[in-house]
């Protein structure tokens, strides 16, 4: 069934499909349309789930843990200043290793207050275990979502996942988006195995509970072997689904004009639609360009990014984030990947705090790389489209980090 | 290559609490039943009840992926006559217009000619509005009979597919009333 | 279908049980005595000990259970007639 729904519309419908049976979450701008749905489905019955209300984003974690525990299929969503405040939260859901789903509607911190896009909330929470995807379009957000239980319950895997897209322009735009019904997606994703450790009034436990330097590493240890496992989980998810219903991305990467391309633009979430455009462009002017859209942030794509740009020219990295002090958190870790290959790696941070990037701009950013290149003049990473007078006013000098 | 695809981009301007965002979802939902690819943005702020807000909306015959802010405009629709006569507003309703660039104005035969912009195309909305008792805290809901006269010059999507987003969006006399303004926008629209 | 993963060892879950740390008795330097003849039944002591190592017996009077008290002095300290007290080992 085909309608017009905004990201954040389609995630509340993939979650209905998925036939989640406990949500819990606050309302945030630009996430409230998210849960505000899925209210009013489970409020019409259209939903067979519970929705528990709570205080804070905190204790909607923490509900989501418990509802987890007890064997329920549960999703919750978030952004920004919301996500943060849960964080504590999201490190239990990890080490208890339960399968929650989260959409993330990524959303620049505050101050100064900001209710825009960028990946900084989100990308900061990189390390503790979550599975994180990030989608380009609100027709992803649904596919993804429904993917990412697939993969979250994977008894190999047994992770949460996040699933992540931007502020606006992709939770507030409509567009066409291709719906299945819980009956067409039940094919694909079956009721929630229920584990053995679903809480037992009969045999209670205690979860969490003190573990000694002798014993601790290997939980960490575990936690990561199953994300090495995710990997290929994620690509067999895309895969069955695509067979299926018509619809897979890549499954940790997806890849647009890449085969005889010298330069590749990497970018992850919404300005992934205009970088195609500018892959276009470029490639009418002649540049052999590519574009590799980051699908998954963890498990880090490794092996597959470094086999795509090892030997490119310019390997383009737009962050949209800033690791303050160390710039993109994307531009660092493929730099890392490829410190013994060939590829000059350019690594420009942009679209901070919902700053629009078009098409013209990501040629613009090409342009200006490939010449940096061939100047030998390639800095640790740059930022682009800074007001250059405004710094000079704030603090009397412009000098680094430098700014495209 | 998604370049070659052609679309056209309309850009809405009301006051907040008029119906911007709703017309410009409505657009996108009655393109897409007549097999068109469309969306519709928004553009948040701080916007309140009465400040000037806009949306956006791409519309083409297959899939378009450029989700950026839409600067050059093939169509402008305005919601609210006054905003034409505050010079910061119009501004705003003007930049970025190409020569072929068409605007369709809430306004009187005069207000639109005063314009002084080749392509412009008008209906008294307010009026329509009015009649129909669609306000909403002392705002006319101009948004449906401004829907009916883009419909009517954008020309390409069918009336009836905007009657069926219409009752999709609302049912029983707010439906009624909603197409009805709808209908009268799209007869009455007049080109200066 | 049998799991090859085993649940409660990818996460931390411990199940409850009498001395999991073993016969913390031994740990002792003093030894709670309670006095009967002072004792007036309140259960105090039972309700403070941290180590749920009193019991209470059938005529409702506190029972150290010596196998697994640590010698704290909570339920000497917390009895209102004082009829518990710490004799050294």
């Amino acid at each position: 069934m085909r309608l017009v729904l905004t990201g954040n519309y389609a995630a509340a419908y993939a979650a209905k499909a998925a036939k989640v049976e406990v949500v819990s979450a606050y309302p945030i701008t630009p996430q409230t349309q998210v849960v505000e749905k899925l209210s009013e489905f489970i409020e019409r019955g259209e939903m067979n789930a519970r929705y528990i209300r709570v205080e804070s984003e905190h204790s909607a974690m923490a509900a989501c843990i418990g509802a987890a525990m007890a064997g329920a299929r549960v999703f919750t969503a978030t952004s920004a200043h919301g996500l943060i405040y849960m964080s504590e939260m999201l490190w239990w859901a990890a080490g208890a290793r339960l399968p929650i789903v989260m959409g993330v509607i990524t959303r620049a911190m505050a101050p100064p207050w900001s209710i825009w896009s960028d990946h900084c909330d989100l990308l900061s929470l990189r390390d503790i275990g979550w599975i994180i995807y990030f989608c380009e379009n609100a027709q992803e957000v649904f596919d993804t979502i429904i993917q990412a239980y697939k993969v979250a319950e994977n008894e190999e895997v047994l992770l949460p996942a996040m699933v992540g897209w931007d502020a606006f322009q992709t939770s507030h735009t409509a567009e066409p988006v291709d719906v299945l019904s819980p009956d067409e997606v039940s094919k694909y994703l079956p009721p929630r195995r229920p584990l053995p450790y679903v809480i037992d009034f009969e045999r209670p436990f205690t979860h969490g509970s003190l573990c000694y330097p002798d014993r601790y590493m290997e939980f960490r240890y575990l936690m990561d072997l199953s994300m090495s496992k995710a990997k290929k989980a994620i690509v067999e998810a895309d895969e069955e689904y695509g067979d299926l219903f018509g619809r897979k991305y890549g499954g940790v990467l997806e890849k647009y004009l890449c085969e005889d391309a010298e330069i590749a633009v990497v970018t992850m979430g919404v300005l992934s639609g205009d970088a195609r455009y500018a892959v276009d462009i470029l490639r009418k002017e002649g540049y052999k360009v590519g574009l590799v859209r980051l699908r998954v942030v963890r498990p880090f794509p490794s092996s597959e990014l470094k086999k795509e740009l090892k030997s490119k020219k310019l390997v383009c990295v737009i962050d949209r984030n800033i690791s303050i002090g160390r710039g993109g958190i994307l531009g660092t870790e493929i730099k890392a990947l490829l410190k013994n290959s060939s590829a000059n790696v350019v690594n420009v941070v942009a679209g901070i705090g919902g700053r629009d990037v078009s098409y013209e701009d990501i040629v613009n950013i090409v342009k200006r790389s490939l010449d940096l290149v061939e100047k030998g003049e390639v800095p640790e990473y740059m930022w682009y489209g800074i007001d250059k007078e405004y710094v000079v006013k704030a603090v009397g000098e412009y000098y680094e980090p430098p700014a495209l | 290559m998604y370049s070659t695809v052609v679309y056209k981009e309309i850009r809405w301007h009301g006051r907040g609490g008029q119906g911007a965002v709703t017309s410009a979802e409505l657009f996108a939902a009655a393109a897409v039943r007549d097999g068109f690819y469309a969306v519709s943005i928004p553009f948040f702020g701080a916007e309140r009840r009465g400040a000037h807000v806009v949306a956006f909306n791409r519309i083409s015959d297959t899939r378009v992926y450029v989700r950026s802010s839409i600067k050059n405009p093939d169509f402008v629709v305005v919601l609210d006559s006054k905003l034409l006569g505050l010079e910061h507003d119009k501004k705003r309703i003007f930049s970025g217009l190409k020569k072929e660039s068409v605007l369709v104005v809430n306004a009187d035969k005069e207000v639109a000619e005063s314009l002084g912009w080749r392509n412009v195309a008008c209906v008294n909305a307010t009026e329509i509005a009015l009649k129909n008792r669609l306000v909403l805290a002392g705002i006319p809901l101009t948004n449906t009979a401004m829907l009916g006269a883009l419909a009517k010059v954008f020309g390409e999507i069918s009336l009836k597919s905007f009657e069926e987003a219409v009752k999709a969006k609302w049912s029983g006399r707010r439906a009624e009333v909603n197409l009805m303004a709808l209908r009268e926008g799209y007869s009455g629209v007049r080109w200066i | 279908m049998e799991s090859k993963i085993k649940f409660d060892l990818i996460t931390p879950i411990s199940y409850p049980g009498e001395g999991s740390a073993g016969a913390t008795g031994s740990w002792r330097v003093f030894k709670p005595i309670i006095d009967r003849e002072k004792c007036r039944k309140c259960l105090l002591c039972w309700l403070y000990c941290p180590e749920a190592a009193i019991r209470v017996s059938e005529e409702n009077y506190p029972e150290i259970i010596y196998e697994y008290c640590k010698g704290c002095g909570i339920c000497a300290n917390e009895c209102p007639v004082k009829a518990i007290s710490m004799v050294e080992e």
